[in-house]
């Protein structure tokens, strides 16, 4: 317990009626200011202190129905947890939330927490909700702080063994389970780094890869075998790690980039989110040349899209240096798929928003270098399938924008690799997705299952950790019963896994 | 893993590898390729598979050095190590028996043609290579060539060994006097794959390509080796290397090739001067 904490402050806040509580403050997080950070890509956040994650927690009414732990996909116990954080406890809290959520100083950071748990808040609807992610991240920081992250203990060894393809969060989450069953677990990554999206996708401004690494660090720790520069497929198939495995876990992400199929998309200096963010989070673009990879020095960039991924392509073309970074969003700002407080980091550090705007073709250089991007205007009409407003086109209303650069980024769909080389693996024709009962996590091919986006299209970090962790719960039956065609999870089999 | 067992030089800043890389070499079809990372600050550089040894756990490349990590590769010695070796990558060249085959191969392209000669040799086709360098002391793998193609006809930019000329007048003469083969597939630098394509494509001859445009992850996530075939994008590591070479746009190409130019002159200088400023110290410290 940390010493310098005001523990009659602790008691005054810990007494306090509901009526108090909720007369006070949302506690704000530093962070780095919008022109300092601008040059760096040290996280923007801090963090709360000790003091303030008190406060917060202190906000809290200990909800008898509390509405947070159903807007959470993976119910982690929140008022458990930040009871325990307004008592000063924070060892106590940690361990509330690692109950359920293994990696939480990543969810405390990428959560969308605004359209899950805070969303859910009793406080949300009278003003503002308890700050459940700062929180989360909080507890969770502290515990890696303290050196008091411990290794989940391991079950007896069963014999049996699951071959896991893919290091993103599912890959990492079912590993982690199916290691504290006592099965050995192989992890086949692609990549020469692990955690998929975690480490080549999102920025370190958002998520730091040395808490990335803390993660991986615990899975091996527990005794998971991962093998790097595996690209399964290629070097071996599906079928044929069933030879060696009892079970198989498909996580292998929607990393295939979308493009749009415009005029130009192939011009130099036209990039897919997907590559950009992967030179410069996994290869290090942004310190070349000290890392060999380079990335294009851009001063005018135009990003297409509206959601995270293009956030953090914006985000990041502000630190390479770029004097104008365009984001150019076919709705408007209301409809942006993105979390609202990407939104709001990306205006202060200066990212020019050309909403309801839309690409319609790149035009080049000699060179065949990208120079102008030819948009056209956007209104929104009526409602479309998604319940958004339909944008169309106005008529005559085409312009150009100078830039040097462009990253699309507009979506990824499941990589085609592994369904296209193995055998009597059902797949959604139309979204490449992997066809997997949600419940069991099972696919249609025997001893196979599958989650995380592969499962289910791009989504979040949070629900391919919940697939992880049901799909743990699911292959430990399978191994134990040897019984493929099931439904539903026996009772027993939902309960345990957890904590 | 990963171990540089020879490292030997063929030619003008031509070197070839054997690495040991045993479920690579179990594995490995014609026309594979291996990204390899060098070190912990490296570039992910495609390199094709040249050879592979499945009972050794070999597999042989062949490295030109013409930037930074190319140079860098040259000076590694037995015993050393890559850090990363990923592969197979790409789809195999596709193999059929047609009867006669011309393989055309310019430069540092002769390495990733030998395996595919041989695997056409092996279908049951008569394989003709055409082997072109710049000048006599750049050509490599004469021998291997020649060991695994029915012919070899060898010219040289210069006219310093074999017939003098491009590889592009030498199919042409083939043609010309004994008749049009059933398939041509060509590799090597982007205009003589270019040319070849042109030619062929005037007298019908169905022509393979292996495209080698700038690469990254090489699993089909990045799309940065997209190439144009027939109007459509393709992600050369995936779908690739090898396409019709009568639709691919090879100016597309070696636009999107050249477009780190200065980005690789300043790696490579940066690189060479640290090389010089290392022997100085090591030649100091020896006069001491
Ligand atoms: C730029 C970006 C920002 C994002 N921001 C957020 C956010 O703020 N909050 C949030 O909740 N979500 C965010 N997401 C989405 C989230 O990251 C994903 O939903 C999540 O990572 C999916 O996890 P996964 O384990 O299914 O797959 P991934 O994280 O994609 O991992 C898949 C892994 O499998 C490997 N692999 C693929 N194919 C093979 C193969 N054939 N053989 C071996 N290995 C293979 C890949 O290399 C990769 O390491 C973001 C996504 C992106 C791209
Ligand atoms: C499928 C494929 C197979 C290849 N096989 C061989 C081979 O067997 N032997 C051989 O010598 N070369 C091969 N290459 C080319 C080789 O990858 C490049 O020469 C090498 O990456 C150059 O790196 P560098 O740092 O030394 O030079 P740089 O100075 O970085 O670049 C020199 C030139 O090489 C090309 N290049 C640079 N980076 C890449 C990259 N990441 N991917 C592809 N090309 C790049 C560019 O056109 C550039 O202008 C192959 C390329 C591909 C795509
Ligand atoms: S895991 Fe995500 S949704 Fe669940 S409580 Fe934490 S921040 Fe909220
Ligand atoms: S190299 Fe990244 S998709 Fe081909």
């Amino acid at each position: 317990m940390d010493q310098e904490l005001d523990r009659n402050e602790i008691e005054r806040l810990y007494n306090l009626k509901a009526k108090e509580r909720m007369q006070i403050e949302r506690q704000p997080m530093p962070e780095q200011e919008p022109d300092v950070r601008r040059a760096n890509f040290s996280e923007v956040p801090f963090g709360y202190f000790p003091m303030a994650a008190i406060v917060e927690a202190n906000r809290c009414i200990q909800c008898k129905k509390p509405t947070c732990v159903i807007g959470c996909p993976v119910g982690v116990n929140i008022p458990g947890f930040v009871r325990r954080i307004a008592e000063g406890d924070f060892e106590g809290a940690i361990h509330v939330i690692k109950e359920t959520n293994m990696l939480p100083a990543i969810c405390g950071r990428v959560c969308p927490q605004e359209q899950q748990c805070e969303e859910a808040c009793v406080l949300a609807k009278k003003g503002q909700a308890v700050a459940i992610g700062r929180l989360e991240r909080f507890a969770a920081d502290w515990e890696r702080e303290h050196g008091l992250a411990d290794v989940p203990p391991i079950g007896a060894d069963t014999g049996k063994s699951v071959g896991v393809v893919g290091s993103g969060p599912a890959g990492l989450t079912v590993a982690i389970d199916l290691r504290r069953a006592g099965h050995a677990v192989t992890i086949y990554e692609a990549l020469h780094l692990p955690g998929g999206v975690l480490m080549y996708g999102i920025p370190e401004f958002r998520l730091p890869k040395a808490i990335v690494n803390a993660e991986v660090d615990v899975v091996q720790q527990m005794g998971v075998d991962i093998e790097y520069n595996t690209i399964i497929g290629q070097i071996e198939t599906v079928d044929e790690l069933l030879d060696r495995h009892d079970a198989v876990f498909l996580g292998t992400g929607a990393g295939l980039p979308w493009f749009m199929d415009l005029p130009g998309e192939n011009l130099c200096g036209v990039y897919s989110a997907n590559e950009y963010l992967t030179r410069c989070n996994l290869m290090r673009a942004y310190d070349f040349p000290n890392y060999d990879t380079p990335i294009a020095a851009s001063e005018r960039i135009a990003v297409v899209g509206g959601g995270n991924v293009a956030m953090d392509v914006a985000r990041t073309a502000v630190r390479l240096g770029a004097e104008e970074v365009y984001l150019i969003y076919r709705r408007s700002e209301a409809e942006m798929p993105a979390r609202l407080e990407e939104i709001h980091h990306a205006k202060q550090e200066g990212v020019i928003l050309k909403l309801l705007h839309n690409p319609v073709r790149y035009i080049g250089d000699e060179q065949g270098r990208v120079c102008q991007v030819e948009c056209v205007r956007m209104e929104l009409g009526e409602p479309d399938a998604s319940g958004r407003r339909r944008p169309v086109v106005v008529e005559g209303s085409e312009h150009t924008i100078d830039v040097d650069t462009v990253v699309v980024a507009i979506g990824n769909g499941p990589n085609p690799l592994v369904p296209r080389t193995t055998d009597n693996l059902e797949v959604d024709p139309k979204r490449g997705t992997v066809v997997t009962n949600l419940n069991t996590m099972r696919t249609s091919k025997r001893g196979v299952f599958a989650g995380g986006d592969i499962a289910v299209g791009a989504a979040t970090v949070i629900l391919a950790m919940g697939h992880g962790r049901q799909a743990a719960r699911s292959i430990n039956h399978f191994l134990a019963t040897g019984v493929w065609d099931i439904d539903e999870l026996p009772e027993a089999f939902r309960e345990n896994g957890a904590g | 893993m990963n171990e540089i067992l020879e490292n030997v030089v063929l030619a003008d800043s031509v070197n070839r590898y054997l690495v040991a890389a045993p479920k690579i070499a179990a594995r490995r079809k014609a026309g594979q390729f291996v990204i390899v990372r060098i070190d912990e600050f490296g570039e992910r550089i495609p390199l094709t598979i040249a050879d592979a040894d499945p009972e050794q756990g070999t597999i042989t490349l062949v490295v030109q050095a013409v930037g930074k990590s190319t140079a860098q590769m040259a000076t590694l010695k037995p015993g050393d190590r890559l850090l990363d070796v990923v592969g197979p990558l790409g789809a195999p060249t596709h193999i059929e028996r047609v009867g006669t085959v011309a393989v055309v191969a310019g430069g540092i392209g002769i390495a990733p043609a030998h395996p595919v000669a041989q695997a056409f040799k092996q279908a049951g086709n008569t394989v003709i290579a055409i082997l072109g360098a710049r000048s006599k002391n750049l050509l490599i793998m004469e021998d291997e060539m020649r060991r695994a193609a029915d012919e070899v006809i060898v010219c040289t930019d210069d006219g310093s060994y074999g017939c003098p000329g491009l590889v592009t007048h030498v199919l042409n003469d083939l043609i010309d006097t004994r008749g049009k083969p059933d398939q041509v597939f060509a590799v090597g630098p982007v205009p003589m794959m270019k040319y070849v394509s042109l030619l062929t494509r005037e007298y019908g001859i169905p022509t393979m390509v292996s495209l080698n445009p700038i690469m990254m992850d090489g699993t089909g996530m990045c799309g940065g080796c997209r190439v144009t075939i027939g109007g459509h994008t393709k992600f050369a590591c995936v779908e690739g290397p090898d396409f019709d070479g009568h639709l691919v746009d090879f100016d597309e190409l070696m636009q999107r090739q050249a477009f780190y130019k200065e980005q690789e002159r300043v790696a490579y200088e940066r690189y060479v001067q640290r090389c010089r400023s290392q022997e100085h110290i090591a030649q100091a410290n020896q006069s001491l």
